[in-house]
């Protein structure tokens, strides 16, 4: 940095005389006394990123309970920390403003959305899942044993987890439903 | 790949930095193509032409490593007298029945076999063809001989390298130029280049990705790259293979641990009424005794115990009748089809967004019009949730809010950052995110509400005989925190499996067939080895060797490269030190190398097998493809596919172009839908004339969900466009940065022109041929909005796995923007007839 007063090291005074504003000339006081908010979080999650399917390894920093930075983690062996667009953006995926934390529910013939209380919700799903399980039943198709549903159907899973997709295998199986489906098919 | 997987690709650009040429393929013009040593612009939809000209111009020119194509593959293998090929039938097999457009596939067995395939519901057969059958193959081939008869010397007419050499000898670079429309000294560049770099020293890898699989002929795509790399030696070798590029952060798991109709964890079948009667009757029919498939039983009675514990005992088949049935096609077209019909009353839609992803969107949209109730869960509320709101449906008068039924249930979801779990990545690698706080309101993770909603529905059950697999499910796991989740370690732990100790499995060799062990997923057993979570392992990657086998945990076994025995000699050496990966220590009498050997570890490669050997104790010491029953790289397909035992060139369902390889235009046994909602534009439609085909951006991810809802993203792609040439531009009056209308017999949509060479006009067959790409990201949700690309096309199906020809089809071009309301439907009207 240069010698002499203030002038001389203020930022604006020395891109006005013709140095570089995008390396040393950009620095001040201040800038260097700025941390980076990854240096104050809280914790560290070892995460992955949710977009395609290469895997590469993101670190999640969070202070006060919220999620304040995510970036690539430098240990991966796929990603050697680098992200893509998408990946550089997944701090706005989970923060953004847009998206959905209440539960909706819009009732047949409706025309705007309602609130409903998630417990509610889980129990009038499950009411669901049993009547239209009973009312679809066949125990036999064709002369041959069946035991299943065509009335209940499922589409998802690749943007989820092993463990949730297989608990969503066992719990539709077990149901007797087989239209399980997900992006893999298409 | 540089487009969409764009950190994946900084290895292609390391090994280009290394000598490595890299060619790209594909009819647009992509950030991939701007770094690639050549880009090869390619008719959408004619890659068996290309590929079929290469493996033309291996075979013809004795290019093929031959050490490893007569020990690894079935060169060698005589095929039954009964076959008859394309060559013969004018672009049919042996078998095709023209009523029911299906091929009774027993003339393409080996010699020998053919009375072993004559039971009409083996695999292949007609039966197991019609419940997509051969989408189980993802660990295995069907079941075919052990020891089949053969000829070493490679000339029997009837081996499989000179029935191979027949079928593709009409594939000529010459086709390729008429087909394809890449010119002789372009094709010649490519063939001298993979040719070249195959070998003992070298090796050549091909990428696909949806590019390949979305097209009424996707499995046979495949296929020819499987016949390409098998004849090259470059399967089971470093820098060698086939990679499939997949999309979704874990559809590689949610294909292993299946969210698919026809598949049960680890590509084990689901049962069939008619096929699978009982559990003997599937143990017979689902694959042969030799290879590791014979261990099947193993598997599936782990699976089942893992499931039903103490109540699946050896009386009781361990609750095999407990599994529905499937009958036929339960596929997520055929599933839309029964919501328009009727007879689907719930769904639920998971992470996913059907109305903007899948194939002709109306027919999404009707489908979720006409069911009763209707479960979306996800971050934000994409247009599967909004349908009835803001659909393109109501624009159009063809549907009216206060008319639609559908109750809509929207359940915010946990994001990823928000729970803990494995995804598993494109290469087979489980890796556990840790989880960084709760999510917020009432945001829950997938894990939360199926078991939740198990544990209610199990409340509301009795006694009934139809609810005891639900009410005797193991399907207790320990619930944490301050919303009772379930425990993901908990549930990742049943996947591996437990002995009969309850300690956790280290290996899938430890599964038993007597019930005495349980294992969720015989695939990813050992990810849970010695109670340890090993999919969570963070060694850091310059800290351990360049294969970095303890950075997370790939199935199976931890193993980096499938079938790496190949990468060694019949004798067990390294092909070249150049190359060296696995091999075997005589000293030590075991194999050993940089990766976890894909073999036995003790057997030698001189071992031969006994007679009336099973399992994998009946595959040779130099059978490096130990799921096949005869441990083979197959160059030709016996039994298991539904459209050949080889790829022929099929034009697109709809195509501007007459296919002058066969007289047969399509694919055969495509499976059409012949419905009112999935009109086909006519064949030979002159209003037709343009190539349409879909693509990605960087910017945006699949259907929008998770990337038009984002300011970053949004910005930075805020709008839909077609990419079209000069040339079409001149030819429909499109004017840069203006309007076009693209126009197919589903619907018309509307999108921003952008007129660049990177489209490039073909000369196929004396004709000039325009192709249109456009992505697909854009719905009417979201900070950017645009109409629904994916409106526009059929649903055609590949007959082997269902997935359909997104990535394809015919259109029209008009300046400027598209009608609203009844006078689209009037424009569609007026293109549907003419």
């Amino acid at each position: 940095m240069a010698d002499g007063g203030w002038i001389s090291r203020w930022p604006v005074f020395r891109q006005l005389q013709g140095e570089d504003g995008r390396r040393d000339a950009a620095r001040s006081a201040r800038t260097d006394a700025l941390r980076p908010r990854t240096e104050q979080a809280d914790t560290v999650a070892r995460s992955v990123c949710p977009y395609c399917a290469v895997g590469c390894g993101q670190l999640v920093y969070v202070k006060d309970g919220k999620v304040t930075q995510i970036e690539g983690d430098p240990d991966s062996p796929i990603s050697r920390g680098r992200l893509c667009p998408k990946g550089s953006a997944s701090k706005q995926l989970v923060t953004h403003p847009g998206r959905r934390t209440e539960v909706l529910y819009r009732r047949p013939y409706g025309t705007e959305w309602e609130r409903l209380d998630l417990e509610t919700a889980m129990d009038m799903i499950a009411d669901r899942v049993v009547r239209t399980r009973r009312e679809t039943w066949q125990q036999t198709h064709e002369g041959k044993e069946v035991r299943r549903t065509t009335g209940i159907a499922g589409l998802g899973g690749a943007t989820l987890d092993n463990e949730e997709n297989y608990l969503m295998k066992k719990l539709y199986t077990a149901l007797g439903a087989i239209q399980v489906e997900n992006q893999a098919r298409i | 790949m540089a487009e969409c997987h764009p950190v994946g690709f900084q290895w292609v650009m390391e090994a280009r930095l290394r000598g490595a040429k890299v060619f790209h393929i594909d009819p647009r013009f992509s950030r991939t193509s701007a770094v690639a040593d050549r880009y090869l612009p390619i008719r959408a939809g004619t890659d068996i032409v290309l590929l079929g000209a290469l493996i033309n111009h291996v075979l013809s020119n004795e290019l093929y490593f031959r050490d490893y194509v007569l020990a690894y593959t079935n060169a060698a293998t005589l095929v039954s007298e009964r076959f008859q090929d394309t060559e013969d039938l004018d672009g049919l097999f042996s078998g095709f029945d023209p009523e029911t457009r299906r091929y009774d596939p027993s003339s393409w067995a080996y010699e020998g076999d053919e009375e072993a395939t004559t039971d009409e519901m083996r695999e292949g057969g007609a039966t197991h063809a019609e419940a997509a059958g051969s989408d189980s193959y993802g660990a295995r081939g069907a079941g075919a001989s052990a020891r089949p008869p053969t000829d070493p010397t490679l000339r029997h007419p009837r081996c499989v390298l000179q029935v191979l050499k027949r079928h593709f000898a009409r594939y000529t670079p010459e086709m390729v130029d008429e087909l394809c429309g890449i010119a002789p000294e372009d094709f010649a560049e490519l063939a001298e280049a993979i040719t070249a770099n195959s070998g003992r020293e070298r090796t050549t890898a091909w990428v696909y990705s949806v590019g390949w699989t979305q097209h009424s002929v996707g499995v046979q795509y495949i296929r020819a790259s499987a016949i390409l790399q098998l004849l090259l030696g470059n399967m089971g070798r470093p820098g060698g293979g086939i990679m499939a590029l997949r999309g979704h952060a874990s559809i590689q798991g949610s294909t292993d641990i299946p969210t698919l109709f026809n598949l049960l964890p680890g590509y084990l079948a689901m049962p069939h009424a008619h096929r699978h009667e009982d559990l003997a009757d599937y143990l017979e029919r689902e694959g042969a005794g030799t290879g590791y498939w014979g261990n099947r039983r193993s598997y599936l009675v782990s699976l089942l115990k893992a499931w039903w514990g103490d109540a699946a005992t050896e009386d009781n088949d361990f609750c095999f009748d407990y599994l529905p049935r499937l009958t036929g096609d339960h596929g997520h077209y055929t599933t839309v089809m029964g919501q328009i019909d009727g007879t689907v009353k719930g769904y639920f839609v998971i992470g996913e967004n059907p109305a903007v992803g899948s194939a002709n969107g109306r027919a999404q949209r009707m489908g979720l019009a006409n069911l009763d109730w209707l479960v979306v869960r996800d971050l934000t509320l994409v247009e599967t949730a909004t349908f009835w709101k803001d659909g393109p449906e109501l624009e159009t008068g063809e549907m009216r809010t206060g008319d639609i039924a559908t109750e809509v249930f929207f359940l915010p979801a946990a994001s990823h950052v928000e729970k803990e779990g494995t995804f598993t990545n494109t290469q087979r690698l489980l890796q556990w995110r840790e989880k960084a706080l709760d999510p917020p309101g009432d945001c829950r993770s997938d894990l939360w509400f199926y078991y939740h909603l198990g544990k209610r529905i199990r409340r509301r059950l009795g006694d009934d005989e139809i609810d005891r697999p639900m009410t005797e499910l193991t399907w207790d796991y320990p619930e944490e925190g301050q919303y009772r989740e379930p425990s993901a370690e908990a549930v990742l732990r049943e996947i591996n499996g437990t002995g009969p100790d309850g300690r956790a499995l280290s290996s899938y060799r430890e599964l038993a067939p007597d019930g005495s062990t349980r294992c969720g997923c015989w695939i990813y057993c050992g990810v849970y080895a010695d109670e340890v979570n090993q999919a969570a392992r963070r060694m850091p990657g310059n800290r351990q060797s360049w294969v970095a086998p303890e950075w997370g945990w790939a199935w199976p076994a931890n193993r980096r490269i499938l079938y790496n025995r190949a990468s060694a000699d019949p004798d067990g050496r390294p092909w070249s030190e150049r190359k060296a990966y696995v091999w075997w220590d005589a000293d030590r009498g075991e194999w050993t190398g940089h990766d976890v050997p894909d073999f036995d570890l003790r057997k030698p490669p001189d071992y031969q097998p006994p007679e009336g050997a099973r399992a994998e104790a009946a595959l040779s010491g130099t059978d490096p493809f130990i799921m096949q029953s005869d441990g083979k790289g197959w160059l030709y397909v016996p039994s298991g596919l539904s459209d050949g035992p080889m790829p022929a060139h099929y034009e697109p369902h709809e195509s501007p172009v007459l296919n002058t390889l066969y007289g047969r235009q399509a694919n055969p046994t495509r499976r059409i839908y012949d419905r009112p909602e999935n009109p086909y534009n006519p064949p030979g439609a002159a209003r037709f004339p343009y190539v349409f085909t879909t693509s990605r951006l960087t910017e945006h991810h699949t259907a929008g969900g998770m990337s038009r809802t984002l300011a970053y993203l949004a910005e930075l792609q805020p709008e839909l466009f077609c990419e079209v040439s000069p040339q079409l531009a001149a030819e429909v009056g499109l004017v840069n940065g203006g309007w076009a209308t693209i126009v197919t017999s589903r619907t018309a949509i509307e999108c921003r022109v952008l007129v660049t060479d990177r489209v490039r006009p073909l000369r196929v067959q004396r004709q000039i041929i325009h192709q249109v790409v456009v992505p697909y990201h854009w719905g009417h949700e979201g900070l950017v909005t645009g109409d629904v690309v994916n409106d526009l096309l059929p649903v055609v199906l590949d007959p082997n796995v269902y997935i359909q020809e997104s990535k394809v089809c015919t259109c029209a071009v008009l300046p400027g923007r598209r009608p609203r309301g009844q006078a689209l439907l009037d424009l569609i009207e007026e293109y549907r007839h003419g």
